[in-house]
């Protein structure tokens, strides 16, 4: 799930979660794929939370060093994370260390609860504890209303908070996590795995699924050049195909989100209000993602209330 | 007192009429005679069709950010346009009293709401007859959805306005202005997740709005009203001068804001 208010989304799904009669099978089977040595990652489906697919909708996963295992997003669910939990230890029989909480939305963060029995320090920015204090039960209902509280999972506070970078190592094998301003959320982590040379983009990059705005689109357009500079084999994207070229594989949302401030900036400075920029902005942009319906507008509405202040 | 006993009836119709998507066309109606009562006691209150109009999108994209446009034609001078979220737990979501700088012709503001509802705009002419118009609205819990941001930086900006004109103004002629003012205007009904308590109610409850010492309006708000609320009004400049706003919230802290029009003016064209 990746609105800001996710009420919406999941008013749109309630249909689905029919209570006591949960379909308990994820959309796809859950399979990870070695995108570098080391580095496996679940390809998320396409679609927003619900009973069909247990929210195991973002790119999770996690990279193995000599020693200890790191979870780059425990998954949407608890069912997720568990599933999640049961490939890795199809792998290795490490221990899982580390836990990454990329950002407070709960199809990154909900799986948490599957590791808790592994003890693993739980790593998020250093926005994230007030983020989840003030969205995280309001998640956590809207998940166990589509799915039953079990199988959502409770909410889980990191315990090693990242204010500008910092680097785990897993033997060996050292990752570089970064902080950023606000952006896709305003608790965006990215994380570098040196050994295979692979960006984890988290949701600060989306390939073909639409990106949702709930930080700052101006954070957002600083941060992504930024992200572009840093030489990488390969990105992995929190959304969309699993192993993307870098920096080619963030032409297409770079190129949305600066359609998003531009057609947004000139709707404002006409004196159109945001009815007007719904209407019109960024249009020439559906048919490029899924889920554009779904999200675009509410991406307007909150390019429209950051830049009017401008 | 009004504004409690107001809060207090929308928690209690909240509790009788349940909050329902499929709510019937006469819960609705109910609902409003209840609502009507409570504000306007037994005034009768005429159709405004052709008087007053309300817009708002049907469905909307955010719940926490429901734009209303209200417009107000023909020649009887309307002195209080009062705005009303049926289905709200405080449904007065406000009252724009006008003054004599007034254009009342066209509002916009930006509001909360809670669950499927009527809106209702009540026109008041000088002559103290009320006429109303309603539209419904698709959009859900946006009273008690989580805030984003991070409230510190938010605090830092408290009581921030910024002024946009649609055009430069001409003296003379109507200037269609926008108003945004940096506020929480957190309701009460919020939750910190950790610690379980709701997070304050600190909400704007008047905003004032002058040219030079001519009252432009006065507008009465509520807990219904959006984060970073926005007021679009239009008002009619005799003399260059100063627009003043402003702005009193629930915590007694006051923010005042002038913006010097002086230099904005253009002459006419001639010819």
């Amino acid at each position: 799930m990746i609105a800001r208010r996710p009420l919406l989304l999941f008013c749109c799904a309630a249909p689905l979660a029919c209570a006591g009669a949960r379909a308990g099978f994820a959309a796809e089977p859950f399979m990870l794929t070695e995108v570098a040595p080391g580095v496996h990652f679940r390809r998320g489906v396409d679609l927003d939370a619900s009973a069909r697919d247990d929210d195991a909708i973002a790119n999770i996963g996690c990279i193995i060093g000599a020693d200890a295992v790191a979870v780059i997003d425990p998954g949407g669910s608890a069912v997720d994370g568990a599933r999640l939990r049961t490939a890795i230890r199809a792998l290795t029989d490490k221990p899982i260390r580390y836990v990454i909480l990329s950002h407070v939305h709960p199809d990154h963060v909900f799986g948490a609860g599957a590791f808790l029995a592994d003890q693993p320090v739980f790593v998020g920015h250093a926005r994230l504890p007030a983020a989840l204090a003030a969205r995280g039960e309001f998640y956590r209902k809207g998940l166990a209303d589509l799915l039953g509280a079990a199988a959502a999972g409770p909410v889980v506070v990191p315990s090693l908070l990242v204010t500008e970078r910092q680097t785990i190592d897993l033997g060996g094998r050292v990752l570089e996590i970064t902080a950023h301003e606000p952006a896709h959320t305003d608790c965006d982590l990215t994380l570098f795995d040196r050994q295979s040379g692979t960006l984890c983009a988290t949701d600060l990059l989306f390939v073909g699924r639409i990106p949702a705005l709930d930080g700052s689109l101006r954070g957002w357009l600083r941060q992504l050049p930024l992200l572009q500079a840093q030489a990488a084999a390969r990105v992995v994207p929190g959304h969309g195909p699993v192993s993307q070229p870098w920096p080619d594989a963030a032409a297409d949302e770079l190129r949305y989100l600066n359609t998003l401030a531009r057609e947004t900036r000139a709707v404002i400075a006409r004196g159109g209000d945001i009815e007007e920029a719904i209407r019109s902005v960024g249009l020439g942009e559906r048919g490029r993602w899924r889920l554009f319906d779904d999200y675009h507008a509410r991406n307007v509405t909150e390019a429209y209330k950051e830049l009017e202040w401008e | 007192m009004r504004r409690l006993m107001l809060l207090a009836l929308g928690l209690l119709l909240s509790a009788i009429l349940p909050l329902r998507a499929e709510e019937s066309d006469a819960d609705r109606a109910a609902r409003w005679d209840l609502v009507k009562q409570a504000v306007f006691g037994a005034r009768p209150i005429g159709d405004g069709t052709g008087m007053v109009a309300l817009d708002a999108p049907a469905r909307a994209m955010d719940a926490a950010l429901v734009p209303i446009d209200v417009t107000v034609s023909g020649t009887r001078k309307v002195k209080t346009i009062y705005i009303i979220v049926d289905g709200n737990p405080s449904p007065m979501a406000g009252a724009f009293h006008f003054g004599p700088a007034a254009v009342p012709h066209e509002l916009k503001t930006r509001v909360r709401v809670e669950q499927y509802t009527l809106m209702h705009v009540v026109a008041e002419t000088d002559d103290g007859q009320l006429y109303a118009t309603s539209r419904f609205v698709k959009a859900a819990g946006g009273c008690s959805a989580p805030s984003e941001a991070d409230s510190a930086s938010e605090l830092q900006q408290i009581g921030r306005m910024k002024l946009r004109l649609a055009r430069p103004p001409v003296l003379g002629q109507p200037v269609t202005a926008e108003l945004l003012i940096r506020h929480p205007n957190n309701n009460g009904m919020q939750m910190n997740q950790v610690t379980r308590n709701y997070i304050p109610a600190r909400y704007i409850q008047t905003v004032s709005v002058s040219y030079d010492t001519t009252k432009v309006f006065d507008f009465d708000a509520d807990i219904s009203l959006s984060k970073d609320p926005e007021i679009t009004f239009t008002f009619l400049p005799a003399q260059p001068g100063d627009l003043n706003v402003m702005v009193k919230d629930s915590d007694k802290a006051v923010f005042r804001k002038t913006f010097n029009l002086q230099k904005s003016f253009e002459t006419p064209s001639q010819g």
